[in-house]
């Protein structure tokens, strides 16, 4: 009984010292239960007293002994078994969920499909008429829905753009570039980075690097005739253009393809693209009619608008996919 | 083709298994190539060569390139090419000194 005052009393000098704000309750507390052996000292002196909170000092030791025991044996097969049997429980459940619905389903190309409507009725009828390409697929996603693709290109190019934020170095700034300039100056350093000179990589990559490219180009130009289109073509150029630099280095692959190309391209690239859809907002965003004449179908100078969005597109995504490669390489284009 | 197709769908469900199985970073990343490969060969068959392009260029190409990348950058495939120098020459060490010791016998 003759604590309870002295209890009070500091609870309350310690609400009103957090009320000003002077000290944490929290880190008294803290604090008080690092001090702890020092209060042992000041114990009653009277020896029963002593005895019994020694005796109850060593139960509560048992106590925890036995709870620390108890965790160590059985608590942990019990929490993992529960685990276990949760994880099991859950996926089949899932499992049978998804099979559930995929049964039911209608089959793949039946008549009553729900995406036959007027729609897709619409883009396959008058898809060739009002875009102007031989590929259905691409006059949808470049004409139809461009605004789509515009959105997926910015995507794209924010996600460089973090990439770049994220794992550049710079050799010019002043705050983190111990890292860059180290791996500017220190040869060894630099060649850690760089692929080692491989003979049958570089002879390899000599024969495959052109094929690649133009491969890529193929199908970026050929995207409203054939299979294939922007995102496609601009990745096997990219493809291309990465092989080339694993095999000669990145100091090769700077003669021609540096920071500030990249920026350039892409903006322009992007720049382009938004100009030539945006446009039709201001003409009351109802269908985009192309400036340039739609031209023959099959011919390589038709479907309007088309094949420069194409080539926009290819550019935009060959260049993301090396910055990609280079700035995970490298840290740096 | 049916019969190629039901082929294709296995391989795929065996590659989408052992991806998770395996242990070693960078072979799941090769099966994970070989799935987008499949997966390729599987939207040629449903009839859709433009799906099938980007998903050799971006699956099978960049995005492995990418975690191989990544697997470097946190040195999972430096850390196995050091346990394995390690090795050999702890290897060729042993076999010095063995050869050693029986010049010194000899």
């Amino acid at each position: 009984m003759k604590k309870k005052p002295d209890l009070l009393n500091t609870a309350r000098r310690g609400v009103s010292n957090w009320l000003n704000q002077e000290e944490a309750p929290l880190e008294r507390g803290m604090l008080a239960a690092q001090q702890r052996p020092d209060m042992e000292e000041c114990l009653p002196a009277d020896e029963t007293a002593r005895l019994r909170m020694e005796e109850e000092a060593r139960e509560e030791e048992e106590i925890a002994q036995r709870l620390r025991e108890w965790n160590e044996k059985k608590g942990t097969r019990i929490s993992s078994g529960i685990y276990g049997a949760l994880c099991v429980l859950i996926c089949v459940t899932m499992i049978c969920l998804f099979l559930y619905t995929v049964m039911n389903l209608p089959s793949f190309g039946s008549a009553q499909h729900p995406i036959n409507n007027e729609v897709s009725a619409r883009y396959i009828e008058k898809g060739l008429q009002e875009t102007g390409a031989v590929n259905i697929v691409t006059g949808m996603i470049l004409d139809y829905r461009a605004f789509d693709t515009l959105g997926e290109s910015t995507v794209l190019f924010t996600a460089a753009m973090v990439v770049l934020f994220l794992l550049r170095l710079d050799a010019h700034s002043d705050r983190y570039s111990d890292l860059a300039r180290a791996v500017r100056e220190n040869p060894h350093h630099e060649s850690y980075y760089e692929p080692r000179s491989d003979a049958i990589l570089q002879k390899t990559a000599f024969v495959l690097t052109p094929i690649v490219i133009l491969l890529g180009i193929y199908v970026v130009l050929n995207g409203h005739l054939s299979p294939g289109g922007g995102f496609s073509g601009g990745a096997i150029m990219g493809a291309g253009l990465v092989l080339y630099a694993s095999a000669f280095g990145s100091r090769s692959i700077r003669r021609f393809f540096t920071y500030k190309t990249y920026q350039r391209i892409v903006l322009c690239a992007l720049m382009t693209y938004a100009l030539s859809k945006c446009y039709s907002f201001y003409t009351g965003a109802n269908g985009i009619h192309s400036i340039i004449p739609l031209g023959t179908p099959g011919a390589i100078l038709s479907s309007g608008l088309i094949l420069v969005l194409n080539i926009c597109v290819g550019f935009i995504v060959t260049c993301t996919m090396y910055a990609f490669y280079a700035v995970f390489r490298k840290g740096e284009l | 083709m049916t019969v190629v197709n039901e082929l294709m769908l296995l391989f795929l469900i065996i590659c989408a298994i052992s991806v998770s199985l395996t242990r070693d970073l960078l072979t799941s990343v090769v099966i994970y190539m070989s799935y987008s490969m499949i997966m390729s060969i599987v939207w040629i068959t449903l009839e859709s060569p433009d799906l099938a392009i980007t998903e050799a260029a971006v699956g099978a190409g960049i995005t492995s390139l990418l975690f191989f990348l990544t697997l470097k950058k946190i040195h999972a495939i430096d850390a196995r090419n050091e346990v394995r120098r390690a090795q050999k020459a702890a290897e060729d060490k042993a076999a010095h000194d063995g050869g050693a010791e029986d010049e010194e016998k000899a």
